[in-house]
């Protein structure tokens, strides 16, 4: 509980600029991506050392008060869902590069550096960071961390742990530890991959060293019209069964694509029920003859149209429309809740015949967009949060979504994270061992289950009231 | 069970099921588990420690060539996957080392090892998806998944790379695949000093060059010629075009195709450059970390090669590991003995034991898998 000694030892600690315990001050931290839940917290605290950090997660293990790490808050899971007798450290001024080493191609950097800054401060040296979550704009390395995020590119790439090299972070009782280092290789038990994705249940990262790439020299990008979401699939286990290795294969369905094309107006046809779009990457050389036997399987996939983006502009507009699609479905609808589930690729068609079924089961209107080359779905469950029960209609739709997942042997967040919203699925997940351990292994680290309190694994904090809320507006 | 008799005073137990596994763990109060004991220094058992073989649990369950993706036993072969991977133009890109040796999937993921290989897209620890094991109290756990991409639950996949067996003994692994390269070359390229090398390796691995593997070896002496080998795949029709340009953007080299590339990487994976009676130690590294160590190995004849870009350095060192320990603990590095006799197996620096402890706390409170551990 927060008590007037705590705040008392805080205010010792934080100047009070820094410290917000006024209601309009808090107001903006009383959610994050995921809006439909609120809980206002007791304090924030705008931390600017890593030193500071370490002592407020001190103070709040001496007296047992809850803590929630928080970024820009971008998380779709409610990961950085405050508690009402807790504080939130928002890390966003902790939010410098510490080196970055071409030689070693490596960045050290604070958890508050917003993602798509590395790849800026790599360019000079011809090196980028891949992990690429659409939010990459303005969500922070911290919180990639905590949830392991994704994006367009991770089957070739891999998500954010296959790029954290080490990680320097203090525990939920203030012990402070190193894991990995610059090396991409390392000897001991991988704890910095451990740490990666534990949803800020085993502490705050205070800095993180990430593997940089070269920059491809090349991209070719496809953009293919479908007049079913069956043939849009089919044409992606074509590519794969060719041998080609993409950097990214992503679909849209009709709504999605109507969404995206009034929001961006980034040239999509239509008229049709399905989008992939294919982006080849690499040497110049190379891509140009993957290129060839790329067309040869999409020509023979049944397209109805086939866009070949012919410069950088081009494809960036591609992009665009789908970078944009899940803030343009709000254009579709007041209101909407992202799914992130995972099925094996084959099972792709399936899974969206399912999600079909259920949406008119439902009456509710669901969007798809997704990482094909994955399985990783993303359905839109359009609502409107004014009409009485939409929300629950909504949630318990989206839950029929991941006990398919499961089912069909795939997983219930790909890139999201479990944070609030999922953890009462994690059980049908794993078994009852599985949880055991899970909750043995967070306790052994954090015996007050202060970090993070109510994220990932059920059973500790209550499932905080849905709020209604008016547009969502997200960049997942 | 059966109980071979290769060492009267070591009790050998080799389950052909996970519950054997279980129930072995269950049973005895010091537990070694191993794969098929190629990887030598890791293998051997300490003090009244019961050895677990996991070289019976060898089974493909399953692999769909479409999903990039199969889960086998801990105790399969790696070979056994390459060829069944090779069948449909597949194959684990980080190179395993042994394979030739009998090296299994699980111990090449509590190992932790990858090979040249693991340079363009990643190692061990970025193609293993799931894991089952079997912890200190005998529980089997399960974590991660089976499809390429899941965030969900704590990534227990990770901690087990490296871990040596001692957070769990590994039952059932799930790995990503890629399709495979057409075709390979490599290009050995001769540089005058290490110090050139190194520059050369530098260049390279900021350049938007598509490099599957980029392995230094250097001379004796930092001042001896040493030779960078540049390993390319993709469709053969664009191969030589892309050695040329490679080949212009060293300055040189000669190209290796066909079967005298695959010959030049299997000696490389098996270790057949470093002696018999030497102790081959993994030590994660740096380019920019090089040349310190090179300082002092140039007092010691240890052949030696640095693979990954410079990031992890295969060192065969000739005596006891006294000396190396204390110079990789004063250049701020690790080591990890893996072929040899040599005892410790761990050197240098250790990172990250309070996290580690905790957890070790958790999967193995009577610490049956940790016994002989240098703390």
């Amino acid at each position: 509980m927060v008590t007037a000694p705590f705040f008392a030892a805080l205010a010792r600690l934080i100047p009070p600029q820094r410290l917000l315990q006024r209601p309009e001050q808090l107001a903006p931290y009383e959610s994050d991506a995921l809006t439909a839940f609120r809980a206002r917290p007791a304090a924030v605290v705008l931390v600017e050392s890593q030193q500071e950090v370490i002592d407020v997660v001190r103070l709040c293990h001496e007296h047992g008060v809850p803590f929630v790490a928080r970024g820009s808050g971008t998380s779709l899971s409610g990961g950085s869902l405050p508690l009402a007798d807790g504080i939130v450290i928002a890390l966003n001024r902790l939010n410098r590069i510490l080196q970055l080493d071409p030689r070693q191609r490596i960045a050290v950097v604070e958890p508050g550096v917003i993602n798509l800054d590395v790849t800026k401060a790599a360019a000079p040296y011809g090196l980028y960071y891949a992990p690429d979550p659409s939010s990459q704009l303005i969500c922070t390395i911290g919180g990639n961390v905590a949830f392991n995020s994704g994006g367009a590119h991770c089957l070739k790439y891999g998500m954010t742990s296959n790029h954290v090299l080490g990680i320097k972070a203090v525990l939920p009782d203030g012990e402070v530890v190193e894991m990995g280092g610059p090396s991409l290789e390392n000897v001991g038990p991988d704890l910095h991959g451990f740490f990666v994705g534990s949803e800020g249940l085993f502490g705050i990262a205070l800095e993180i060293t990430l593997r940089l790439l070269p920059k491809p020299e090349s991209y070719r990008t496809v953009l293919a019209a479908y007049a079913s979401l069956e043939a849009a699939g089919d044409a992606v286990a074509q590519v794969v069964a060719s041998g080609l290795l993409p950097g990214a294969m992503e679909i849209m369905d009709h709504l999605a694509i109507q969404a995206a094309e009034a929001a961006v107006h980034a040239g999509y046809p239509q008229d049709a029920a399905a989008l992939l779009i294919v982006e080849l990457e690499g040497e110049q050389i190379q891509v140009d003859a993957e290129f060839q036997q790329l067309m040869q399987v999409i020509q023979a996939s049944g397209a109805t149209e086939i866009r070949v983006a012919h410069d950088e502009a081009e494809r960036a507009r591609i992009w665009k429309g789908r970078k944009g699609a899940f803030s343009a479905v709000g254009r579709l609808s007041p209101d909407y809740i992202v799914q992130d589930g995972v099925v094996p690729r084959s099972r792709l068609g399936q899974a969206l015949a399912q999600i079909e079924k259920l949406s008119q089961a439902y009456g509710l209107r669901v969007a798809n967009v997704f990482h094909a080359g994955d399985g990783n779905l993303h359905p839109l469950i359009l609502f409107n949060g004014r009409e009485p029960g939409a929300l629950e209609r909504a949630e318990a739709l989206a839950g029929e979504i991941l006990r398919m997942c499961i089912e069909l042997g795939g997983s219930i967040t790909g890139e999201h994270g479990v944070g609030m919203e999922k953890r009462q699925y994690m059980p049908e997940m794993f078994n009852e061992t599985d949880m055991a351990v899970m909750h043995q292994v967070r306790r052994r680290v954090d015996p007050k289950e202060l970090a993070n309190r109510g994220k990932m694994l059920p059973g500790m904090a209550p499932h905080p009231q849905p709020i209604q809320t008016q547009e969502v507006m997200v960049q997942p | 069970m059966k109980t071979p008799t290769m060492d009267a005073s070591v009790q050998r137990l080799r389950p052909t099921t996970v519950e054997e596994v279980q129930e072995a763990v269950g049973r005895h109060p010091r537990i070694k588990p191993v794969g098929n004991g190629s990887k030598r220094a890791l293998a051997r058992p300490g003090p009244g420690e019961t050895v677990l073989e996991l070289g019976g649990l060898a089974q493909i369950l399953e692999y769909e060539p479409a999903e990039y993706t199969f889960t086998a036993l801990a105790g399969t072969p790696v070979a056994t996957i390459q060829a069944a991977l090779a069948e449909h133009g597949q194959y684990l890109p980080f190179d395993p080392p042994l394979a030739e040796q009998g090296a299994t999937l699980g111990g090449t993921v509590a190992a932790g090892l990858s090979g040249s290989g693991r340079y363009r897209y990643g190692g061990v620890r970025d193609f293993l998806l799931g894991v089952r094991f079997v912890d200190g109290q005998g529980r089997l756990v399960r974590g991660g998944g089976k499809v390429v991409k899941n965030a969900a639950g704590f990534d227990f996949p990770k901690l087990m790379v490296g871990s040596l067996g001692r957070l769990g003994v590994l039952v059932e692994v799930s790995f990503k695949v890629f399709p495979r390269p057409p075709a390979y070359a490599t290009l050995v390229v001769p540089r005058p000093s290490l110090e050139d090398a190194l520059e050369t390796l530098a260049r390279v691995a900021t350049a938007p060059l598509d490099v599957e593997a980029l392995d230094l070896v250097p001379g004796e002496q930092p001042q001896q010629q040493a030779t960078l080998h540049l390993r390319l795949g993709g469709l053969p029709e664009v191969m030589a075009a892309r050695a040329d340009r490679l080949r212009e953007f060293v300055g040189g080299g000669e190209l290796y195709q066909g079967e005298e590339d695959a010959a030049l990487w299997r000696q490389v994976a098996g270790f057949q450059w470093a002696p018999a009676d030497h102790t081959v130690v993994k030590i994660p590294v740096t380019p920019t970390t090089i040349p310190a160590l090179e300082e002092r190995l140039a007092s010691v004849n240890a052949p030696r090669r640095y693979a990954v870009g410079g990031h992890l350095a295969w060192l065969a060192w000739p005596g006891p590991l006294t000396q190396l320990d204390r110079w990789l603990a004063e250049l701020g590095l690790g080591g990890l003995a893996i072929l040899g006799s040599a005892e410790p197996v761990e050197l240098g620096v250790r990172r990250g034991l309070p996290f580690l402890r905790r957890i070790q706390e958790a999967l193995d409170p009577e610490k049956r898998f940790s016994t002989t551990e240098r703390t």
